[in-house]
């Protein structure tokens, strides 16, 4: 008993020193490597992790437009071509070897370092202490660590698109044994040995990134922050994390055990097999168990990427309608649903393996299930909008945007989540259309919500609102023209990763609607660097942000100054004394959180 | 400062995530042992006589970080460096025992590695040659720790340290027992 309450004051003393030390600390000076680069601060952090997936982004979503350039036009050549990437483009066409390692590294950066690290690594620091109440994360070390882990995995995947070789060429799964086997392709040789360490890298920031988002919240909100009174971004960010903790290392496993199979002559994944006339002596090993591995977190991870931009939607959403969010708290039990549901359905992705169809039934179920949930976020979603005083802010016209693709490409999924359909679907460029379209564009429409919407936050200026509309309108209407013929592409089913369509007979009509569809994901690359420009152009010249609420939002971190320094707020921690949906109540647009409840105040 | 509602120490409480996360990863490993045991080709395992004293060795360790918690909370601060000294020793004993055992199926020419190897034996390698890994950590935050109870300049009576890392250990070490029972039953 003692020893608890000892324990307690300690920890009072060090907290409290904590908060001294911010109140005093604003004229001290801050050396340019502790502010900007080695930052504790997480909205340091957070930004970082933005910026480098920003450029992230930019190298993936440039590999789409050279991939989409020979699926588009399999006949032409482009010199310039072979002037930049010389030996890949001979004769001004991109390789097969080329066009592989182009599609597998697309897929790598877009999922991992752009929509994982980029979108959660930003959000998730940049808000939580923000909007729980809190002067940082629970370990700002450990926080600043998961930062420079991820920079660490970034140099080497960066690092693995320059050796002679080539990067990684089997595919964003790496399935073995293409992926175990250095003789099996140029891409297996040593681009994937810095494939898969530049994943270890990865797994630890994301690790360490999760336990610190997840400690944070349970832990360090303030005073009156009860979970029941946390944002909707909070509550997805917490399960987000508790994904990523709980699935994250099951991959790593799959990675070690890849990465001794491919260094260490072992055989957990390869059997009987012959490359180029040679008998290997692996024997007794199981590629499917490969599979398993990799599913358990590959399909949570399509949440981990979901969550954060379901969350930030139902916050835009909510404030830019001027009402409250409808149904809270069946929002907050469909993100458990769902979250719970993502262990349960991962060998949907391995109907056609040879999964017994009496264990493949259960998963068509589970799979199913998970349209309850969805579909409840979607009408909670329609019914904040219904009636509502809509504001189209950028960020409110994205959030609008993610609830459309959202429904687009669910529908889709319930086509798939059928073992029976799937064995037509499969591998077709209908499981394109639909992942991209519900997880890839999506997510990143979610992204875009919360950049314009927290950009104010971040730098103290606006960013430009005609560019924003522009960058909106060319995104919407091209992701549907891009992904919307894909569907009937995998109807007729034409194959996904195939190199050249024009040479067979059942494909080859398909060309004049490959070549559209490699236009519009031109224009639609162009937008993003708009949005880019704008992101930077905004954040030296943007309008200055003059109040501290712009938006005349509820929750905390519009409490705050301005320009926020290290600790956030200058003096106390608000207390809360109310849930974050109060808009539109008693005849009040809106009642902040830290407002107290009046005497005759009505129930929401 | 009383706005900031204390609970469990944010420390102690990551550690804890953090040790769910640890158990998913050896959960995945051992789930993907059982799979394999039930194919084809699969060599049934001699646990080595070296992991049979590996695994009183870490029990012992257990024993002395606790004794350790002790000594610390009663103020006894030269016993609890000494005990703390000797869990780290008891930790790299521990993992000489564990590459003994490996050694010993050297001796009889069974393959861990490399072409001819069994599946089996290879995931013998990559289970406990991970829980190794993990222990060294334990040893070098022992190390810390320890460093930190010389330092004469900052006099530090705080818990959360010498609890974070106990808790740890007693982790690593119950985690062991889970895997020798496994690789014992699951031939």
């Amino acid at each position: 008993m003692s020893e608890t309450t000892i324990q307690g004051q300690q920890v009072a003393t060090v907290l409290h020193g904590h908060d001294d030390h911010h109140g005093h600390d604003h004229h001290h000076e801050e050396s340019f490597i502790s502010k900007y680069v080695f930052s504790m601060d997480h909205k340091m952090i957070a930004k970082q992790f933005l910026i480098t997936g920003m450029i992230w982004a930019i190298i993936g979503g440039l590999f789409s437009v050279l991939f989409r350039i020979q699926l588009g036009y399999p006949d032409a050549t482009f010199p310039i071509l072979e002037d930049i990437f010389g030996k890949w483009a001979q004769g001004g066409k991109i390789s097969p070897d080329f066009y592989y390692a182009l599609v597998t590294m697309h897929g790598t950066i877009l999922v991992f370092f752009v929509l994982t690290a980029g979108l959660s690594g930003t959000f998730a620091n940049f808000l939580i202490p923000l909007q729980i109440g809190a002067r940082d994360m629970a370990s700002p070390m450990l926080n600043m660590l998961s930062y420079w882990f991820f920079f660490g995995a970034s140099i080497v995947m960066f690092a693995s698109l320059f050796v002679q070789t080539g990067p990684a060429s089997g595919g964003w799964t790496i399935y073995p044994p293409l992926s175990a086997l250095g003789q099996a392709s140029e891409g297996s040789k040593i681009g994937m040995d810095l494939w898969l360490v530049s994943m270890a890298l990865f797994i630890v920031s994301s690790l360490l990134g999760g336990l610190n988002y997840i400690s944070t919240i349970l832990n360090m909100r303030t005073k009156g922050m009860s979970m029941t009174r946390l944002p909707l971004t909070i509550w997805a960010i917490f399960f987000t994390a508790v994904l990523g903790v709980l699935s994250f290392p099951v991959l790593l496993s799959g990675a070690i055990l890849l990465l001794f199979d491919r260094n260490l002559g072992t055989s957990f994944y390869l059997s009987d097999i012959v490359v180029k006339g040679e008998i290997l002596p692996n024997e007794g090993g199981s590629a499917i168990l490969f599979q398993h591995l990799f599913w358990f977190l590959g399909h949570p991870e399509v949440y981990i990427i979901l969550l954060p931009a379901m969350g930030m939607v139902s916050e835009v959403l909510s404030i830019n309608s001027r009402k409250p969010i409808f149904g809270y708290m069946a929002m907050v039990v469909s993100l458990f649903a769902i979250a719970t549901l993502a262990f349960l359905v991962w060998a949907h992705h391995m109907f056609v393996t040879g999964l017994n169809p009496f264990l493949g039934a259960f998963f068509v179920l589970l799979t199913l299930l998970i349209a309850i949930p969805s579909a409840i976020k979607v009408f909670n979603w329609l019914t904040t909008l219904w009636k509502g005083n809509l504001r189209f802010t950028p960020a409110m016209l994205f959030a609008v945007g993610f609830v459309s693709l959202f429904i687009s490409g669910g529908l889709t999924g319930i086509f798939l989540g059928n073992s029976t359909l799937d064995i037509h679907l499969h591998d077709t460029y209908f499981v394109v259309a639909h992942f991209h379209i519900v997880m890839g564009v999506a997510s990143f429409f979610g992204m875009f919500a919360g950049v314009y919407h927290w950009f104010p936050k971040m730098y103290g200026r606006y960013m430009n609102n005609t560019l924003a509309y522009i960058h909106f309108w060319v995104t919407l209407a091209g992701a549907y023209l891009i992904f919307w013929p894909m569907h009937y592409q995998g109807f007729a089913g034409m194959p996904r990763r195939y190199y050249d369509f024009s040479n067979w007979e059942s494909f080859k009509h398909f060309g004049d609607l490959n070549q559209f569809i490699s236009t519009v994901s031109m224009i639609v690359f162009a937008a993003q660097l708009l949005m880019v420009f704008n992101f930077f152009y905004s954040i030296f010249k943007g309008r200055k942000v003059t109040s501290e609420n712009p938006w005349g939002a509820n929750t905390l971190e519009w409490t705050t100054p301005v320009n926020p320094g290290h600790g956030n707020w200058p003096g106390d921690i608000p207390e809360v004394h109310r849930w974050a949906y109060d808009y539109g109540k008693d005849g009040k647009d809106f009642i902040a959180q830290t407002e107290p409840v009046g005497e005759h105040e009505s129930k929401h | 400062m009383s706005e900031q509602r204390v609970k469990v120490h944010p420390h102690k409480f990551t550690l804890w995530v953090a040790i769910g996360s640890i158990l998913m990863m050896f959960a995945g490993l051992t789930s993907a042992y059982i799979v394999k045991r039930a194919q084809a080709n699969w060599a049934l395992l001699e646990i080595p006589t070296a992991f049979w004293i590996s695994t009183v060795v870490i029990l012992a360790s257990s024993l002395t970080i606790w004794m350790a918690k002790k000594s610390f909370k009663e103020r006894r601060l030269l016993r609890y460096r000494r005990l703390l000294g000797l869990t780290a020793l008891l930790g790299l004993i521990f993992v000489l025992l564990q590459v003994a055992g490996f050694w010993q199926f050297g001796q009889q020419d069974i393959k861990l590695i490399g072409a001819g190897s069994n599946a089996s034996y290879s995931f013998l390698l990559a289970i406990a040659g991970l829980h190794a890994l993990h222990l060294v950590g334990g040893v070098f935050a022992l190390i810390v720790i320890y460093v930190k109870a010389i330092s004469v300049k900052n006099r530090n009576y705080s818990m959360v340290p010498i609890e974070v890392v106990s808790t740890y250990w007693h982790f690593v070490d119950l985690l062991w027992i889970y895997l020798f029972v496994f690789f014992s039953l699951m031939r």
